[in-house]
């Protein structure tokens, strides 16, 4: 008898085990504290060559520390891979191990804002001076809903660098159109086989955006005829004569910088950001960039307009002292010291007034702003069509031969269709 | 296994005295109680919420309270099923599990009955190497065989002089390396329980058939064979589980599914579409379409056990 009791109290528990738990969990909404000492914690994102920007951050932190003698700054870096999303819904879902400041793309954004994650600087961001002195447009790529969710730190911009020394012995100009871009990268490969005419790739998400925007194509009506024509320009490439399948269908964004960067292409479509890591390999000093030519000469073809912003956490328990963080690392010092080490576009107009005058290399970058940038939708469908790796696989699909241009359009184009629920 | 099947004539003998029939029927569940109690909390409770998350419309945003949960009862799976992706993932789940079943089944056999001939050196030789493999965590074997296999400064690729050659580039070729590694895990334990087997069938049989003229080739199909079918069943079964559930060797050696996602299988596919899309109640949905059909496998390892039990 005692037994079965047993057995029946043991039931009644999982019973109520059962009904405490009838519906799926919710993160805890805490907004967080305001502690003036202990540890701020910082995210920043990794990088190819990341040294040069460890150096600069752990500046900035060791004069945040002397102005803040009971703070002490841990610095992480995390990956920049689609393991970045869960990083950071793990750090939305779960204070406890999230950072107070942390380093994000503004492609995500919307997400972010969407998961509540971010915390509103619209305040703090009006009443500091130099906060001031950021556009209205970059302002935008940290804004969601009307609310800004961080400072934009700087900004990347990609054009077309190119191999002087393989340029000059070939007797080959820097292309004019893209037309004439496809024709020079086969004449390069025809006479140096051991090299790539191009360095591009079917993970290169934001290489071939700029062939689809320049052809009239928008990422919303993939399956266009204008659309198909930049995808057929930008596949094209991937080809035996260019940049062959096996070696680069699979390659990313962050792939070509090495294939470019270790002397193994003569061309690449590389940003701003990533001259360190050029400058590093055998290919430094033998190069030259220009603003990745569009199918008229003289106009450049629409280049994404990316960039990183640093955003104080939602559930961060020193908010005082994250917003002075970002403020110091977001300064015009910082900044102007994080392009001498990074190359990264400064966000405040002055800093980067003062660098396009001294750094001639900053030309061609600047000269492509000028000529229009692009964005993707700021819509959390973007994180969706981003990590299901909808433009990845239509490129894949193209390059490889499983699918032809229109079937992997229209197969695309009903993916992003889906994401933004309308299918 | 045998000692809880092979059922000593305790019980029966108590069955006879003046018990009340309630206590006896209670008796099972009694001693199932100290299992149950670390079991169910430990996989019914994850299980349940995988469940209940698969009939919800539970996406980030819901996760972090942004906006709320709705019952979408089982808009998940007809989600799912109409999703013409999901079959052909479905599909090459089951043909890949399949080619790896017959594969580790057919190595692992083999280097036992090797083991079992081989002279002492060889076979603590060849003993240390499949222990090794069988150690080596799922990761770490991953990642030394895709660097074996790198196109430019992979040793496998300098060796046989092809540097350049992606491995990973065909979608069978791909496989065909997968597959390769995921057997390298998992032969040790086919080739360990098989070799037990085989030292525990007497010397005698073997040696009559031998004497009745059989050769080695037909003492393995029609003796060995036979005397370990329920043996073999098990580690047939085993496999099938295993080899369904695979994810970590895909994941790691074709980055998540490989080109244009032509190597995805379905955890794989779940753990993509629950974590990276932030799509949690459709990733659970697959999840319980995984476990259903792995349910119905296990089931059949059970009835192969009682079986086994009874032949013995």
């Amino acid at each position: 008898m005692k037994r079965a009791k047993i057995l029946k109290s043991y039931a009644a528990g999982l019973a109520l085990l059962a009904l405490a738990a009838c519906a799926p969990s919710t993160a805890p909404s805490s907004t967080g504290g305001d502690d003036r000492t202990g540890t701020v914690r910082v995210w920043l994102f990794d990088e190819p060559n990341r040294a040069p920007k460890e150096k600069v951050v752990a500046e900035a932190v060791r004069e945040f520390t002397a102005a803040h003698p009971d703070v002490t700054v841990e610095v992480s870096y995390i990956p920049t891979s689609p393991a970045r999303h869960e990083k950071f819904k793990g750090a939305f879902n779960d204070p406890a191990s999230a950072p107070d400041v942390a380093e994000y793309g503004n492609t995500d954004l919307a997400e972010y804002a969407a998961a509540g994650g971010f915390a509103d600087l619209g305040a703090d961001v009006g009443a500091w001076a130099e906060g001031k002195e950021i556009n209205a447009d970059l302002l935008k790529s940290a804004t969601a809903g009307g609310r800004l969710y961080g400072v934009p730190w700087y900004i990347g911009v990609r054009a077309l660098y190119y191999r002087t020394d393989v340029f000059d012995e070939l007797g080959l100009k820097a292309p004019a159109t893209l037309e004439e871009l496809a024709t020079t990268a086969r004449a390069v490969r025809a006479k140096k086989p051991d090299l790539y005419g191009i360095a591009v790739g079917g993970e290169y998400t934001f290489g071939a955006l700029p062939f689809v925007w320049d052809a009239g194509g928008d990422i919303e009506k993939l399956d266009s005829p204008e659309s198909r024509k930049g995808v057929k320009a930008y596949t094209g490439l991937l080809s035996d004569d260019v940049c062959p399948p096996q070696a680069c269908a699979a390659l990313t964004g962050g792939k070509t910088v090495e294939l470019f960067a270790s002397g193994k292409a003569a061309m690449g479509i590389l940003g701003n950001f990533s001259r360190s890591a050029v400058d590093a390999g055998p290919a430094a000093g033998k190069y030259a960039v220009v603003p990745l030519p569009g199918s008229t000469a003289g106009t450049p073809a629409p280049a994404f307009a990316g960039g990183n912003n640093l955003g104080v956490m939602r559930s961060s328990g020193h908010r005082t002292l994250a917003v002075q963080f970002v403020r110091l690392l977001a300064g015009k010092t910082y900044q102007v010291k994080m392009y001498e080490a990074m190359g990264n576009l400064p966000t405040l107009t002055s800093a980067r007034r003062e660098l396009a005058a001294k750094d001639p290399f900053l030309k061609p970058f600047l000269d492509t702003v000028a000529a229009g940038t692009r964005f993707v939708p700021v819509d959390p469908a973007w994180v969706k069509i981003d990590n299901q790796k909808v433009i990845p696989t239509m490129l894949q699909k193209i390059a490889t031969g499983q699918a032809t241009v229109e079937q992997a359009t229209t197969e695309a184009a009903a993916a992003v269709n889906a994401a933004f629920g309308r299918s | 296994m045998t000692t809880l099947a092979t059922t000593p004539a305790g019980p029966r003998a108590r069955r006879t005295g003046p018990r009340p029939r309630l206590r006896d029927g209670l008796r099972p569940w009694l001693y199932l109680l100290p299992a149950a109690a670390v079991l169910l909390p430990l996989l019914g409770y994850p299980i349940y919420m995988l469940g209940l998350l698969s009939v919800f419309d539970y996406r980030q945003a819901q996760v972090s309270g942004g906006e709320p949960t709705t019952f979408v009862g089982l808009g998940n799976y007809a989600t799912l099923l109409g999703d013409q992706r999901f079959w052909s993932v479905l599909g090459q789940t089951v043909a890949f599990a399949a080619a790896l079943v017959a594969a580790t089944l057919a190595v692992g056999a083999t280097l036992a009955v090797v083991l079992s001939r081989a002279g002492r050196v060889p076979r603590l030789l060849l003993s240390l190497a499949a222990m090794a493999a069988w150690a080596a965590p799922a990761m770490t074997g991953s990642t030394v065989w895709m660097f074996l296999f790198d196109a430019d400064l992979g040793l496998v690729n300098q060796v046989l002089g092809i540097e350049g050659f992606n491995w990973f580039y065909d979608r069978w070729v791909a496989f065909g390396v997968v597959g390769a590694t995921v057997v390298w895990h998992s032969f040790p334990f086919v080739m360990v329980t098989l070799y037990a087997g085989i030292q525990a069938v007497p010397a005698s049989v073997i040696e009559a058939a031998a004497l009745d003229g059989a050769s080695v080739w037909q003492s393995f199909w029609k003796v060995l064979v036979p005397i370990l079918r329920p043996l073999i069943t098990i580690v047939v079964i085993q496999s099938i589980i295993w080899d369904f559930k695979i994810f970590t060797q895909i994941y790691v050696m074709t980055n998540g599914g490989g080109i244009a996602g032509q190597n995805s299988v379905l955890n794989v596919y779940a753990y993509q579409t629950a974590f990276g899309s932030s799509e949690y109640g459709l990733g659970s949905a697959i999840g319980m379409v995984m476990t259903l059909i792995l349910l119905a496998v296990t089931l059949l390892y059970i009835r192969a056990l009682h079986r086994r039990g009874e032949s013995l």
